[in-house]
């Protein structure tokens, strides 16, 4: 089943076309990576996806659905999370709580029954607290949990993006340059997570520059160079693709 | 309940207060305007601690439930309690619709509209004197009664603003502890993220702000009725800062740093008073070198050095 | 026709010292990203050290002269005593700091001064001047004129001179411009020092009309922030048009309308305008970076 279509999508800032004409497909469980020169236009996609910006033209379907111009909380809603490339972690909360928010669309206490704390309330917040806890693990980051957010180091910050995404279930999961700022441990243990997510069975959206790590684990690789579609793939062949080398490393 | 254990305590204290000192002025006077200062600064903290959200311009819808108690009971001779539920549904539709604009600026827009605000209310306060008795205000407010008794005397009062003010601190602590509260902190964090983990960001930041409001109007009827008068005065720009400023002094984002600041700023002018002239300029004084020495608030400050004192003493050093 | 004249030149009058005011604001703002809620005050102290000065005996121009460097000298002192130690503070910390400066500001002028009104006598003689059916005070037209001069000197100094283009630098990247050289730490100090002259400049053009008392800063300094934000905050320029159209619209409201809602008349249009475009008039949008 096709999970994300995009069609001409186009995005114009000014002057400057960031995207022009980008049409392609995600099918579900795969791990599909987006790479491209730096700027390319990979984050503007990605904010795009997500409805932080609006497309000056074009369309995007998620599951079928057209999601274009929708508010980003009702794409979260159907099943689309995101980490950042500019660490959006909660700081002024522990790293369990700002996983607990990824709970949110999985519990549905309101705000007078969180006042008066219904019995109802107390039960889902245990029910929200084991979920996280989950997450948490999947991530490697159990005994952090109690510790601000804030004190945790650049490393495990981005670890606890991704568990915070993964509490909410998603179905297709964006993850923006997640491997930027990592030392080598850190990225082969990146590799192994994101394989593992995959096998959970969420589709894993990636926008990289480290190109061993995209080659090691994406079944489909697209390039995009000056907002366009350059190239589209499995990665032996976008590889050896003349054009993909020459964007690279310039004519 | 580990978690409220604070809260009972304070609660024990607050509530025993009068018993162990009889007849005092400090506690029975001068505790209902801590009182009504805390539930305040209580809901204050709500939308600016927990939301982010700054508001300059809380003491008008404190104004708005005292106002509307005095105009209803006085003018219009309704019941105090009807009174009081026609204000706070005043606001709650003032509030949910001015939300929706307001809370979509951000930083020193957000300040200046909320001040704004503030300052309208006011000044219709003064200016519409046939509605409103102008500066001189209204008195004459009917007595209250709660199960058929009278509350006319400060000890009754004392106990009826206690318990309001003890419901605000555990509704204040059960939010923050819940996924209501969680909502409120992501959106402080960060609000990008917060809608990618499917928060209605608008929709919070509106329901926080008119729970907020409303709990600020409730306290205002009562403390109509309490005062047995209503006037401009007490629900200026200037009054909307004083609480701003207790918010901050404790510890912006938590519940009993603003019990702590309300506190404070409560007994300050009491305390300053021997000082005559110079009061007000040692009260700004005491302000800049608190914001300036301890940022994060009294509380809040207190609170992380006894954590880093106690964890000290545990790894023996 | 003649009434909206009149309600011109009154507005214009005002307008000139909330443009100041909001221009002051609006230099403390772009140097430090601090909005300086003692702003009011600088006003306030300018006229009231003018007037104290002249009843020492000292003469009108002098009086005025030193008034503007003592006010300076304030704003001096809030940099180096309430803004420095304070820089690595939130939004909300600067706020309360600059509004408890402002109280003790006020707490001061109150020992210092009392709480009577006074007044300043007007630059010239004091004969008004008939335009069509309207009048004018010649003090009037000092107001307008001191304002304009000032303002062109500020946008000369920002624009033309080393010092206002390294301030400029410090409000657009604090870091390099310390890295190529400026010390950042003086240019904070000459701002504030600007902008408290500023305020004081306009206490002794407003004070002549209006009278003044140690409160009386307060409504000014609330006015000038609408105004600066009226105009998009962090915009000089804006801050000065903003005033003036502030005081205009208030002014030709109060005067149609209703004159005990004159200050409510205001805030509703800086709300209206916010409503609209958050970023002000001549505000550019801000866009969050992810």
């Amino acid at each position: 089943m096709t999970l994300l279509k995009v069609k001409n999508l186009e995005k114009q800032f000014g002057g400057l076309k960031a995207i022009s004409d980008l049409s392609f497909s995600v099918p579900e469980n795969i791990i599909f990576s987006i790479i491209g020169p730096n700027g390319a236009g990979k984050t503007t996609l990605f904010n795009l996806l997500t409805s932080i910006y609006k497309p000056s033209t074009g369309s995007i379907f998620f599951k079928d659905k057209e999601i274009t111009g929708l508010p980003p909380f009702k794409i979260a809603r159907l099943g689309m999370s995101r980490t950042f490339q500019n660490l959006q972690v909660f700081l002024n909360m522990s790293t369990i709580e700002n996983v607990m928010v990824g709970c949110h669309l999985r519990s549905k206490a309101g705000l007078l029954a969180s006042a008066i704390r219904l019995p109802s309330v107390i039960r889902e917040e245990k029910e929200v607290r084991r979920m996280a806890e989950e997450a948490l693990h999947f991530c490697g980051l159990s005994e952090y949990k109690d510790r601000p957010a804030a004190g945790l180091p650049y490393g495990l910050l981005k670890k606890l993006e991704v568990a915070r995404s993964l509490a909410s279930r998603p179905k297709l999961l964006l993850m923006d340059e997640p491997a930027a700022g990592l030392n080598d441990t850190e990225t082969r243990e990146l590799c192994q997570l994101i394989k593992r997510i995959c096998e959970s069975g969420i589709t894993v959206l990636l926008v990289e520059h480290n190109m061993t790590l995209v080659m090691e684990i994406s079944q489909r690789v697209l390039v995009l160079n000056y907002g366009r579609l350059l190239a589209e793939g499995p990665p032996e062949q976008i590889q050896k693709n003349p054009d993909v080398i020459a964007a690279y490393l310039g004519e | 309940m580990k978690r409220l254990s604070g809260f009972a305590i304070f609660a024990a204290v607050c509530l025993l207060l009068p018993v162990i000192f009889p007849d005092n002025y400090y506690v029975t006077v001068v505790g209902l305007t801590i009182f009504v200062n805390i539930t305040l600064a209580v809901s204050l903290n709500l939308l600016m601690g927990y939301a982010g959200q700054i508001s300059l311009g809380h003491a008008a819808f404190f104004g708005l439930g005292a106002y509307s108690s005095a105009i209803l009971t006085i003018k219009y001779g309704l019941n105090p309690w009807l009174a009081m539920i026609f204000g706070a549904a005043l606001v709650l539709c003032l509030s949910y619709v001015l939300s929706r604009p307001i809370l979509r600026l951000k930083g020193h827009y957000l300040a200046m509209a909320t001040l704004g605000l503030g300052i309208i209310v006011h000044i219709f306060f003064v200016q519409a004197d046939e509605l409103t008795g102008g500066p001189d205000g209204i008195s004459g407010l009917p007595t209250l009664s709660l199960f058929g008794v009278p509350i006319d005397s400060d000890i009754k009062w004392y106990f009826v603003l206690c318990s309001y003010m003890l419901l605000s601190v555990l509704f204040s602590l059960n939010i923050a502890d819940s996924r209501a509260g969680r909502a409120l902190s992501a959106v402080h964090g960060s609000e990008i993220a917060a809608q990618m983990m499917g928060i209605d960001t608008a929709k919070v930041k509106s329901y926080i702000f008119v729970f907020s409001a409303l709990m600020a109007t409730i306290a205002g009827s009562l403390f109509a009725h309490q005062q047995d008068f209503v006037s401009p005065e007490s629900f200026s720009f200037f009054f909307s800062i004083e609480l701003v400023t207790m918010v901050v002094l404790g510890g912006l984002g938590s519940t009993f740093g603003a019990v702590m600041g309300a506190f404070i700023l409560s007994i300050l002018p009491e305390v300053l008073i021997v000082f005559e002239d110079f009061e007000v300029l040692i009260f700004g004084l005491i302000l800049m070198v608190i914001m300036i020495f301890l940022p994060e608030g009294l509380f809040v400050s207190l609170k992380n050095r006894a954590a880093i004192m106690l964890s000290k003493r545990e790894s023996g050093s | 026709m003649d009434q909206l004249l009149q309600f011109l030149i009154s507005g214009l009058t005002v307008g000139s010292i909330y443009a100041l005011v909001a221009l002051g604001f609006s230099i403390i703002y772009n140097a430090s990203d601090v909005v300086n809620f003692a702003q009011g005050e600088f006003v306030m102290i300018g006229a009231m050290s003018a007037i104290f000065l002249m009843k020492a005996g000292l003469s009108y121009p002098l009086a005025a002269l030193l008034a503007i460097a003592i006010t300076a000298g304030v704003g001096l002192a809030l940099e180096k005593f309430a803004i420095e130690p304070a820089k690595n503070a939130t939004v909300v910390s600067t706020i309360i700091i600059t509004i408890g400066a402002s109280i003790f500001l006020r707490g001061a002028a109150l020992l210092i001064w009392g709480k009577e009104i006074y007044g300043l006598p007007p630059f010239t003689s004091n004969n008004p001047i008939k335009i069509g059916n309207a009048t004018i005070l010649p003090q009037n037209l000092w107001v307008m004129l001191g304002t304009a001069v000032t303002v062109l000197a500020v946008k000369y100094f920002f624009d033309r001179t080393k010092m206002g283009k390294a301030i400029l630098a410090c409000s657009y990247n604090k870091k390099a411009a310390y890295l190529v050289g400026i010390n950042v730490k003086k240019m904070l100090l000459v701002a504030y020092g600007l902008s408290a002259a500023l305020g004081a400049a306009a206490g002794l053009l407003v004070t002549p009309i209006t009278f003044m008392s140690y409160g009386a800063g307060v409504m000014l300094g609330l006015k000038g922030f609408c105004a600066a934000i009226l105009g998009g905050m962090g915009n000089s320029m804006g801050a000065v048009l903003g005033g003036i159209l502030l005081g205009i619209v208030e002014t030709v409201g109060a005067g149609f309308i209703s004159s005990g809602y004159k200050d409510a008349i205001a805030f509703f249009v800086i709300l209206l305008v916010l409503f609209i475009k958050p970023s002000g008039i001549l505000g550019k949008g801000e866009a969050e970076r992810v």
